[in-house]
């Protein structure tokens, strides 16, 4: 009885994802005609062919990547660092600097883009990478990676530090070499979070960027239309499960990590 | 451990590419939109005219705020009535430990790692006139609305696609609380002759409330700052029914390219959001159990 009842409530969870998978192989007209199948009734490839010519979709999709990665590596190595002297030394201005950080959090993305695309525009950056990566790095949405370390590095034990001590490391040495490779699991949260956060970054290069061959994939997805602006269904679902599906794949072997991850965080992805 | 001089400038300068970087991107702009507010802004024309708080003044008399405002406090509210009982239930149903449980908990977590924008770009085509959702019905003899394109759905229907997306995470904060509960507490209760809703309403439930405030806070400030959904859903309509406050800045700034209008509005949805954070914190007070 409870198995029905939890079997039920996955329909919604699932259905736009089993329906994703097979759309991309309907024709247009299918898409559009009011047929319940999930098979397609008629299998074609027109829609899948087009989906790197159209767009140049191998390009966003490595953009993307190595937006993120970087981001990942750079909120994660500084996070980790803001964190530990948050949690562990009492240096000047800490309390002033920490409420700094939480109210920057609550300030909307849709208000500090507006200043933000200025000064871009100023420095004449449009159309170029480099603010979209120090933005997602060192922007509000950091705030929460800066807090995940704070609270892993407050449960350390005082006594490794007190040992480091005597053998006569400084504070950066201690967290380079006790801290930091004793946060594994803060470390794993903060780069999940951190990696889906910059991977699906969509108001930042909707604003920023113009030329589709700079655009990250959850950009391009959203622009698939024919020489006409015809839009083309089937090609677009295929564009958009090729973004998700690699993302869902890694999701389901390291399920553990990702929930536990992002759960400590209590972002929304 | 004591704090040395030196230790205190390490931990200065640890912190500081952090600390810049938020104070720079974060709180900067804040104050740079304040300024930007009292000025008639348009960068096309070049124009960038002091003209104190007639910004202000101008939402009194424009017909968008009043249906903005609306549509925001409607999509939040829907969205926190809907998503948290939902996700209490949830959490309650995985908690029981029955055989297999974990695959339930990795799909309904699923839509929370999938690209926002992604996701509605497979609902889009799900709730298109003629599109899956209405094809289902359709097939048991149910003539389905045009969701996304009549004012009376529109809404509720761009709600329901965020709880779908987000209800996992709330759900995963629910259920990481549940089994915080130590066992002694529920069978301590049992034993007195509690039957196991009354464990549920008298134990359980009030030493959730500090989750459940969290869990509100965060619902509640998702909601109101959501552009996706709106922007790639239903571009504010129809008849401006979703023009949610983050979307009407956008579109006011970016695409009707008034930048100073646009930014006295997001100073506005900025007071918003504070204010209702405030109220709700403030009010914990009166439910929230044992508040240290």
């Amino acid at each position: 009885m409870l198995y029905l009842l939890l079997a039920l409530a996955c329909v919604p969870f699932i259905y736009p994802m089993v329906w994703m998978l097979f759309a991309p192989f309907k024709t247009n007209d299918e898409l559009m005609s009011l047929s319940p199948s999930l098979w397609p009734q008629q299998w074609t490839l027109d829609g899948v062919k087009q989906i790197f010519t159209v767009n140049p979709y191998a390009r966003q999709w490595l953009n993307s990547l190595y937006i993120a990665t970087v981001v990942t590596v750079g909120v994660v190595v500084l996070g980790a660092m803001a964190g530990y002297a948050f949690a562990r030394i009492r240096f000047w201005g800490a309390n002033l600097f920490f409420l700094m950080l939480v109210s920057a959090m609550l300030v909307p993305s849709e208000i500090t883009i507006i200043p933000v695309f200025r000064w871009v525009s100023q420095l004449g950056l449009l159309d170029n990478h480099l603010p979209l990566i120090i933005l997602p790095m060192l922007g509000p949405g950091s705030v929460v990676a800066v807090f995940i370390f704070r609270q892993f590095f407050l449960s350390l034990p005082g006594e490794l530090e007190d040992a480091a001590r005597v053998d006569g490391l400084g504070r950066w040495g201690i967290f380079w070499r006790i801290a930091f490779p004793l946060a594994g699991p803060a470390i794993g949260a903060v780069a999940i979070m951190t990696f889906l956060r910059s991977f699906n970054l969509y108001l930042e290069p909707l604003v920023l960027l113009r030329t589709p061959e700079l655009f990250p994939v959850s950009l391009g997805i959203t622009r698939y239309d024919d020489m006409y602006g015809e839009p083309l269904f089937n090609t677009q679902l295929g564009a958009t499960a090729l973004a998700v599906i690699p993302v869902l794949v890694v999701f389901v072997f390291a399920q553990r990590q990702f929930v536990e991850g992002l759960s400590s965080t209590g972002l929304k992805g | 451990m004591k704090s040395t001089t030196i230790d205190k400038f390490t931990g200065a300068a640890m912190a500081a590419p952090m600390v810049l970087g938020i104070g720079a991107f974060g709180l900067v702009p804040f104050l740079m939109v304040v300024w930007y507010s009292l000025h008639e802004w348009n960068p096309l024309a070049g124009t960038f005219d002091f003209s104190g708080v007639a910004n202000y003044l101008r939402m009194f008399t424009d017909p968008q705020i009043p249906t903005s405002v609306g549509a925001t406090l409607g999509f939040a509210g829907l969205l926190m009535v809907l998503n948290i009982p939902l996700a209490m239930l949830l959490a309650n149903l995985l908690n029981t430990g029955l055989k297999g449980i974990t695959a339930f908990r990795v799909i309904y977590f699923a839509p929370v790692v999938v690209s926002s924008v992604a996701w509605v770009v497979v609902w889009s085509y799900l709730l298109a006139a003629n599109g899956g959702i209405n094809a289902v019905l359709a097939a048991i003899g149910i003539d389905g609305p045009n969701w996304l394109m009549d004012r009376r759905t529109a809404l509720p229907t761009v709600v329901v696609v965020q709880v779908i997306k987000g209800v996992g995470m709330n759900m995963i904060l629910f259920l990481a609380a549940l089994q915080g509960i130590p066992n002694e507490l529920k069978e301590a209760a049992a034993l007195d002759g509690a039957s196991r809703r009354r464990v549920w309403q008298h134990v359980i439930l009030p030493l959730m409330t500090p989750t459940i405030l969290l869990v509100m806070i965060l619902t509640m400030i998702g909601g109101l700052d959501t552009f996706v959904p709106v922007m790639v859903l239903t571009q504010g309509g129809p008849e401006g029914t979703t023009t949610v406050l983050p979307y009407l800045v956008y579109r006011t700034t970016f695409q009707d390219l008034e930048f100073g209008y646009g930014s006295a509005l997001g100073v506005m949805m900025f007071v918003l959001v504070l204010g209702l954070t405030a109220i709700q914190w403030v009010a914990r007070r009166k439910w929230v159990h044992d508040e240290v």
